[in-house]
């Protein structure tokens, strides 16, 4: 849901003529707090202060565009609110859009220690243990998080489907 | 008449008047930050937003009409709200360096900012990106202190006619400047500042030229002269908290003495050359009837434009340099060959109303003495910035008095900064030479006025002589108009760039948008010129004592040759794009 109105909320924010200030700056903050949201840095406050937006834009815009600019983020947060609430107090995105959010985890016991996710990953983020698994010969992979860029090319490698979103 | 009530107190007020009007005529002064009456009724900045009974949403006072029985309210919680986050908003595309901001103290954003109590980093954020444009001799803009009101472009547009800055880009890509990310100095804008005086915030301002003149004083080698322009003292005390229509010329004096002018001269002794050169031009032309209507020179804002967009009016303007081009050229010939001075260690500058003279100091042609006629401009603004930043007391200095001999001046010559003015001059010193007798009043009040075009038909020995006066690039065209589609009946034209002459060129101290839109600074600053006019022994130019010991002395006669190779210039034709 946080996607989808920041999805719709990208659209007005493209398409606001520029005229008047609670459209062009108020819906322009508004689009950058969500994305704070989506990269999980949003604090309570920030929540807080989204909704005030919304409500100032939709009364204080000049015409019908900026007035209902702020609808899908105002609707979602009022029915969706612990979807937002998971986003900032858990850093999690329980729909598993928000890209920043999401970690690929490689679940130690299931890897064998082929190595193919190593070879597939852009970013040279997986990197091998020195556990090894009981059965296993070789030592487990793990994915370096400050590393990863969450491209999920290492799921799809993994014939072991021990790679997997958290 | 229609009845409404605003914040519980009845109110009277005709048919079509907004809520801000309606406000006002009870006391209440609503925010605006966009609004400028007729010239930019957008409701775009959302400032001036009240609450109505019944209303979905709240409304921009400034575009909303009252209705019968309305109850407006200005200052609900929810109002101040709104104001306050509009405020801060715009504060968050906002490049906050009010310490050395050129309007810092005389800012209509940092004021309200002050008012709502606002907090400047509410909301934190990207900046629309911008770039400072300096490309020109005369204006800098800076859009990262822009706020999008828009009066710059609505000025440029419908009061200018110039039109060479809009909006581009939309959302939080907008910002204003010329078409196809042109810069300034690539547009045919007419250089006359106009769009400065109307900014807000410190968006726009002039060139800045104090640092060189401070360079020229210290500067040992260098005989630094200063001329200042008659629209000056009636504009500079506005900066030191003198009511608007103060004179100030004996303080000003004193202030370019402290500041370490060598020589202090004052420019209205050109404006009094000029009357001499231009009334003996249109006495020429008006005997061989050819270049009519002659229309004045004097404006470079003026010139600009009618050299974009008129170049083939060039025949009829007065060759005569402006009084300030005049003001250098005497300097560095005249009074160069008096005192023994090399002209080249001679550094003139002058004090001006207007950022247009920054420009005009650096066209071709302005260099009698081999080296340019002015070197530096300052406008009236950048005199007071530096007043301030030398610690001079402005307001507790004496009277002081113009130096010999470049300072005597007729009232002719000091009503040059009202629009009118140089006709009015002219004709005092025209209708003596021509009639070879002495008028008996030299009030010529027709001309006089801060409407937009003024004409008056004289009879002057057997000569009907038809004139007129514009001021204002609108009113400068709708004359040019009339020259080419042949429905001209004048004989002499007055133009000036700015809209009731040089007391409201784009140099002078900036009052804010509602000052402007309540008083009439224009007529106060001019009635300080009527006032000095008035209280001369001397009001005829041609009766200048020092002018007519110059033209014995070293020009000879009006129009002799020596004067046209000091004192005439020619024009280009410019091209637009
Ligand atoms: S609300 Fe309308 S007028 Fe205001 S900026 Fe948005 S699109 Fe333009
Ligand atoms: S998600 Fe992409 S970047 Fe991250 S570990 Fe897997 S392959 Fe490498
Ligand atoms: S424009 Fe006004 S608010 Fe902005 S920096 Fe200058 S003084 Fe401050
Ligand atoms: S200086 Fe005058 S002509 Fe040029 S942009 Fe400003 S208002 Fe327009
Ligand atoms: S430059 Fe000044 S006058 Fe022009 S839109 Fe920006 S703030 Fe307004
Ligand atoms: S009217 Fe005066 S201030 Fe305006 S451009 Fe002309 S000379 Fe300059």
């Amino acid at each position: 849901m946080v996607d989808i109105a920041k999805f719709f909320l990208e659209f007005t924010v493209d398409e606001s003529c520029g005229k008047c200030t609670p459209c062009r700056l108020g819906n322009k903050r508004l689009l950058e707090l969500l994305t704070k949201v989506t990269e999980g840095t949003a604090t309570m406050e920030d929540l807080d202060t989204m909704e005030k937006l919304c409500y100032y834009i939709k009364e204080n815009s000049l015409c019908g565009l900026g007035q209902t600019a702020p609808n899908p983020v105002l609707s979602t947060l009022r029915y969706f609110r612990e979807e937002y609430e998971a986003h900032v107090k858990d850093k999690v995105c329980p729909a598993h859009v928000c890209k920043k959010l999401v970690r690929f985890e490689i679940d130690k016991d299931k890897c064998i220690g082929c190595g193919i996710c190593a070879r597939q990953c852009p970013a040279s983020a997986i990197e091998r243990t020195d556990y090894v698994a009981a059965g296993h010969k070789l030592a487990s992979m793990a994915i370096n998080q400050e590393k990863c860029v969450k491209c999920g090319a290492c799921v799809g490698a993994c014939k072991f489907h021990a790679i997997d979103k958290a | 008449m229609i009845n409404l009530k605003i914040d519980n107190i009845p109110v009277s007020v005709p048919e079509g008047t907004t809520i801000l009007e309606a406000a006002k005529s009870i006391g209440i002064k609503i925010p605006t930050l966009c609004y400028m009456k007729e010239i930019n009724e957008i409701g775009a900045c959302r400032v001036c937003v009240v609450e109505v009974k019944g209303a979905r949403s709240l409304v921009a006072a400034c575009v909303y009409p009252v209705n019968e029985n309305m109850e407006v309210f200005t200052n609900t919680p929810a109002v101040r709200q709104a104001r306050k986050t509009t405020i801060e908003l715009i504060l968050s595309n906002h490049n906050k360096s009010c310490l050395s901001c050129e309007r810092n103290m005389n800012c209509e954003l940092q004021a309200l900012s002050y008012e709502y109590n606002c907090d400047c980093t509410a909301y934190p954020g990207a900046l629309t990106p911008s770039e400072v444009d300096e490309s020109t001799d005369y204006l800098v803009r800076d859009n990262s202190k822009c706020v999008l009101c828009r009066r710059c472009v609505a000025t440029c547009k419908a009061i200018q006619h110039v039109a060479v800055i809009g909006t581009r880009n939309r959302g939080f890509l907008t910002d204003i400047g010329c078409a196809f990310e042109e810069d300034l100095a690539s547009s045919s804008c007419a250089a006359c500042g106009q769009c400065i005086n109307v900014c807000p915030v410190g968006a726009l301002k002039e060139k800045r030229e104090i640092d060189k003149v401070r360079a020229a004083i210290q500067d040992k080698s260098k005989t630094v002269i200063v001329g200042t322009a008659p629209a000056v003292r009636a504009a500079l005390g506005e900066e030191f908290g003198y009511p608007i229509g103060t004179n100030v010329e004996g303080q000003m004096v004193s202030a370019l003495r402290l500041l370490g002018f060598d020589k202090v001269f004052d420019v209205n002794f050109t404006a009094d050359l000029t009357i001499l050169e231009e009334s003996t031009e249109f006495i020429h032309r008006v005997q061989k009837g050819e270049n009519l209507p002659l229309i004045t020179s004097c404006s470079p804002g003026w010139i600009r434009f009618m050299e974009y967009y008129y170049p083939e009016l060039i025949p009829n303007i007065s060759t005569c340099k402006s009084p300030q081009q005049m003001f250098g050229a005497m300097v560095k010939t005249y009074y160069a060959e008096k005192m023994g001075i090399d002209p080249k260690d001679l550094y003139v500058v002058t004090i001006m109303p207007c950022v247009a003279k920054k420009f005009e100091k650096n066209r071709e042609d302005q260099n009698a003495s081999g080296y340019p006629d002015v070197d530096a401009v300052l406008t009236t603004r950048e005199l007071a910035k530096m007043i301030k930043g030398n610690g001079i007391l402005f307001n507790e200095l004496a009277n002081g008095e113009y130096d010999a001999p470049l300072g005597e001046y007729s009232g002719a010559g000091v009503i040059f900064g009202a629009t009118g003015g140089v006709m009015e001059a002219a004709l005092r010193t025209a209708v003596e030479t021509i009639t070879g007798k002495t008028l008996e009043n030299v009030e010529f009040t027709e001309v006089r006025g801060t409407e937009g075009i003024k004409e008056a038909t004289y009879t002057v020995g057997d000569l009907t002589v038809n004139v007129a006066v514009a001021s204002g690039l609108e009113n400068a065209r709708a004359l040019c108009e009339q020259i080419k589609n042949g429905t001209c009946k004048y004989q002499f034209i007055e133009i000036m760039g700015c809209p009731g002459g040089c007391v409201n060129g784009g140099g002078q101290p900036i009052q804010p948008a509602y000052v402007r839109r309540n008083t009439d600074v224009r007529a106060l600053r001019a009635s300080v010129l009527y006032n000095i006019d008035a209280n001369s022994k001397v009001r005829k130019s041609h009766e200048n004592a020092f002018i007519k010991k110059l033209y014995d002395e070293y020009l000879g006669e009006p129009a002799s040759h020596k004067a046209h190779k000091i004192l005439h210039t020619t024009y280009v034709k410019r091209n637009k794009y």
